[in-house]
């Protein structure tokens, strides 16, 4: 029998912690095509099938970058929320909240010129998907209340409220029976920014709130401050730093960025609100958060790869007869790989016996 | 006397780091050895060697004259080392006999074997003096209680050598004394112990031999009976040690006052309608058992907690005050008694920890809140090198810092902001002798300067040596000051337990 301990790193070697990731995904894969052949199919042609689908024309690149806008606003989400070790599992709902905000402003309600009417309906999508977390934060400060539960069982009622709107007095009279609202005025629509495809401006808008996320993470008061809670939320606050302020202005800025993800798939891919509107885009966040160990710009690459996979996951169940589910297996097998991967970076594993000289 | 345990040449590195070199001892049958050294000697890393957490790079270790198998736990405990952690391993929602028993079994067993277990236990509790419950929840037990179950663990699984960790780090003096014949009772059957400690007083009352550690290496063993105080702490340190000199100065106005403060909830120890006065230049002592409500003072004199009752006056005025921010903004400074999880950000590299207090400064941020990395390096730098804070570079992770150079980190982070009170919460326990000394020389400089000083602590010789007067807390209720000129240990001693109070 073999036997083996873990002992902790003093220091993580930088090229293994680049490396990781990349090994991680490869395991995954191989472990997966395990599956593939056991759906009777050869795994190398259908890994190319998936990466042509996903990759492989204009088309469907674009197909890929417009399902990862709202993977990684939703990846953002969990990202700001996980550091503060806020558990923010409810961007689900949040995100159908900002999704409900556009249809309420963004109907007719409001007109405004192009310019203007777009960055509102972020804002009130923002606000919408913030709004909603406000509520748990104050149970979770006051009353202790743990948030894992309350984010994620809003998540159904939100779901049963734009249920219950489309079906009742959101329901668009133009929709031939269709559960859906109002299509989005052309002032709010976002344009397409690839012509001949579905990939529109919020692809470009969700690298850039990317970006500003690093930003105020990596260089602000704010940002320093959620880390601070984050670690250890006693000695931050020993040390001065507003507890209650910094857990509110996390939620905010997690449950905004949900809410934009609502923004966009409304506003942008469809133009109007459906029931089907996210395919569980929230817990993807969620997945694509963990594959960037929690850091806002590898959330691009991560939702990049995320929205790859399914999308090109389709195309590989067309060509080979294999079921689109192994895009579920394939990202679950990913987070887990990548998990058990940040073992390897952060501890050594000795062998019994086995002189082991550094 | 027969040879148990021998340790020859081992050697444990970390990257570059020789955590142990070369060191070797021997323990024998009905012995106590002590190891002493600074934190980070590498004390715990070679008792995690012997007791099986890590492998060594080099070295053997003898047991009873069989080579032990390192990196093996469960071969460590199947030979009769058992030891008691620091930080106790204890699951609170069992029972003690559960806890004594569990791991113990296959993981397929349906039962536990409770009723022998039971009876062995009551046994070995007499027999050595541990009286316990085996029915109470390990939730409601205090720390020594719980260290009682800690050590009839290792007892319960037949030790021959048992290595204790710290064992008096949270303790009251009553208690390491009733720990201090357990360990005797050992002895006497046959047993044999490693005791861990940076404590003088008490590794010279109960050790037979003593071992010191230095950076990792041997540097010296002595027999107890043969030590003397002074030589064995500057063996430990490496260096003459500057110990604190008291210096009296002049009472300065008042600065704090407390009228019939009291605290009624349930999440802590209660106060009963508390009154202080505090002045600017003076070191008030407050001694007392610990649970006994000092801490909850410390946190209504910080703005953790709200009292109940009572008024709470700063320099002549009552101010209404919300938050632990608005107590830093009128000066006060809070050490809190556990630097680990209170005080410190151990994952935020030194220089985030330096800069964490100061937050509103101009200096270190612009209006937009954007931190200028260059003058917040400045400031951690300064503030490292002003007080001694020994560190490879600002950017390291401020959990690879020893005891000591965590505390001058978060005691100079606030003497910088030039405090009018200072609440210090058991300084400088855990530490040692020569971070204690530098620890006490910084309150004393701080004091010198004007600031005013509320030092808790439960070490009564750091209370005599530190303090201009002295009251005591018991049960929630704080006696009147008496100066510290005409008072003792064992006045003080008794007032502790209850003496004096209605």
């Amino acid at each position: 029998m073999i036997k083996f301990r873990l002992e902790e790193r003093a220091k993580s070697p930088y090229w293994l912690m680049i490396v990781s990731p990349f090994i991680a995904i490869l395991v995954a894969i191989i472990l997966a095509g395990i599956l593939i052949i056991l759906a009777g199919a050869n795994p190398f042609e259908s890994y190319y099938q998936l990466i042509i689908g996903a990759f492989g024309s204009k088309n469907s690149f674009a197909e890929t970058l417009a399902r990862a806008t709202p993977i990684i606003l939703t990846g953002l989400a969990a990202s700001i929320a996980f550091r503060a070790k806020f558990w923010n599992i409810g961007a689900e709902g949040q995100l159908y909240f900002g999704a409900l905000a556009t249809t309420l402003f963004g109907t007719g309600l409001v007109v405004l010129p192009s310019i203007l009417m777009i960055p509102f309906l972020f804002i009130m999508g923002a606000l919408a998907g913030g709004l909603l977390l406000l509520p748990l934060v104050f149970l979770k400060l006051y009353y202790k209340v743990d948030e894992v539960v309350t984010t994620l069982l809003l998540n159904f009622v939100v779901v049963l409220l734009v249920s219950y709107l489309l079906e009742g007095p959101w329901k668009d009279p133009m929709s031939l029976g269709w559960p859906q609202g109002k299509s989005v005025i052309d002032e709010g629509v976002l344009p397409q920014i690839l012509s001949k495809t579905r990939l529109h401006l919020g692809f470009i808008i969700s690298i850039f709130f990317a970006f500003s996320v690093w930003f105020i993470l990596s260089k602000t008061v704010i940002g320093y401050r959620i880390k601070s809670v984050g670690l250890n939320a006693a000695a931050a606050s020993h040390a001065g730093v507003p507890i209650f302020k910094t857990v509110l202005i996390v939620a905010l800025l997690s449950g905004g960025m949900a809410g934009m993800a609502g923004v966009t798939e409304t506003a942008g891919l469809k133009g109007y609100l459906t029931l089907d509107l996210s395919p569980g885009f929230g817990y993807a966040g969620i997945a694509v958060a963990m594959l960037a160990n929690l850091n806002p710009i590898g959330v691009i690459f991560s939702g990049v790869f995320l929205a790859s996979i399914y999308v090109g996951a389709d195309a590989m169940s067309r060509a080979m007869n294999v079921p689109t589910y192994l895009a579920d297996v394939i990202v679950a097998l990913t987070v887990l790989c990548i998990l058990l991967s940040l073992v390897f970076v952060h501890y050594k594993i000795l062998f019994f016996g086995v002189k082991k000289n550094d | 006397m027969t040879t148990l345990l021998k340790v020859e040449k081992i050697t444990k590195k970390f990257g570059d780091f020789y955590a142990n070199d070369q060191i070797s001892f021997e323990v024998n049958k009905s012995e106590v050895l002590a190891i002493l050294g600074e934190n980070g000697a590498g004390k715990t890393t070679l008792m995690n060697i012997l007791f099986g957490h890590y492998t060594p790079d080099a070295g053997n270790v003898n047991f009873e004259g069989n080579a032990i198998e390192f990196g093996n736990t469960n071969n460590a405990i199947k030979l009769g080392i058992g030891m008691v952690h620091q930080h106790f391993t204890l699951a609170e929602n069992l029972t003690v006999l559960e806890n004594i028993i569990i791991g113990r079994q296959s993981i397929f067993s349906l039962s536990l074997p409770k009723r022998q277990a039971r009876v062995k236990i009551l046994e070995l509790s007499k027999k050595f003096g541990l009286p316990i419950n085996p029915d109470e929840l390990v939730a409601n037990l205090s720390v020594s209680e719980k260290q009682r179950i800690e050590i009839l663990k290792t007892l319960f699984l037949d030790c021959k050598l048992l290595i204790l960790d710290e064992p008096t780090a949270a303790l009251t003096p009553q208690e390491t004394d009733a720990l201090f014949s357990t360990i005797r009772n050992m002895i006497e059957t046959g047993l044999s112990v490693i005791l861990i400690s940076h404590k003088l007083n008490e590794i010279l009352a109960v050790s037979d031999r003593i071992l010191v550690l230095r950076n990792g290496s041997s540097v010296g063993e002595i027999a107890t009976h043969s030590a003397d105080r002074k030589k064995i702490a500057e063996m430990i340190v490496g260096k003459k040690i500057d110990y604190p000199q008291k210096k009296k100065i002049p009472r300065k106005s008042k600065v704090l006052s407390l009228v019939d403060v009291s605290y009624d909830k349930t999440d802590a120890p209660n106060l009963i309608k508390v009154n202080l006065d505090l002045y600017g230049g003076q070191i008030l002592g407050i001694a007392g058992v610990a649970g006994n409500g000092q801490t909850t003072l410390a946190k209504i004199l910080s703005g953790h907690f709200k009292a109940t009752q009572g008024k709470i006056v700063f320099n002549e005025a009552q101010s209404v005050l919300t938050s632990p921010k608005s107590f830093m903004d009128l000066g006060v400074a809070y050490i809190p008694e556990d630097r680990n999880s209170d005080g410190i950000v151990g994952d935020m590299e030194i220089w985030e920890n330096a800069i964490m207090t100061e937050m509103d400064d101009p200096y270190l941020r612009n209006s937009l809140g954007i931190i200028n990395k260059k003058t917040s390096f400045d400031r951690s730098k300064n503030l490292c090198e002003t007080y001694d804070v020994r560190m490879q570079s600002i950017r390291q992770r401020s959990r690879l810092l020893s005891g000591g150079n965590v505390q001058k980190l978060l005691l100079g982070r606030w003497l910088m902001r030039k405090p009018k009170i200072i609440i210090a919460c058991q300084p400088t326990r855990g530490l040692d002798e020569g971070a204690i000394a530098s620890i006490q020389n910084l309150l004393l400089k701080a004091q010198q300067n004007g600031s005013a000083i509320i030092l808790i602590s439960e070490d009564l010789d750091e209370l005599l040596t530190m303090s201009d007067d002295i009251s005591v807390m018991y049960k929630g209720m704080l006696s009147d000051p008496t100066e510290t000129c005409s008072t003792d240990k064992l006045s003080i001693g008794l007032r502790m337990a209850g003496d004096g109070f209605l």
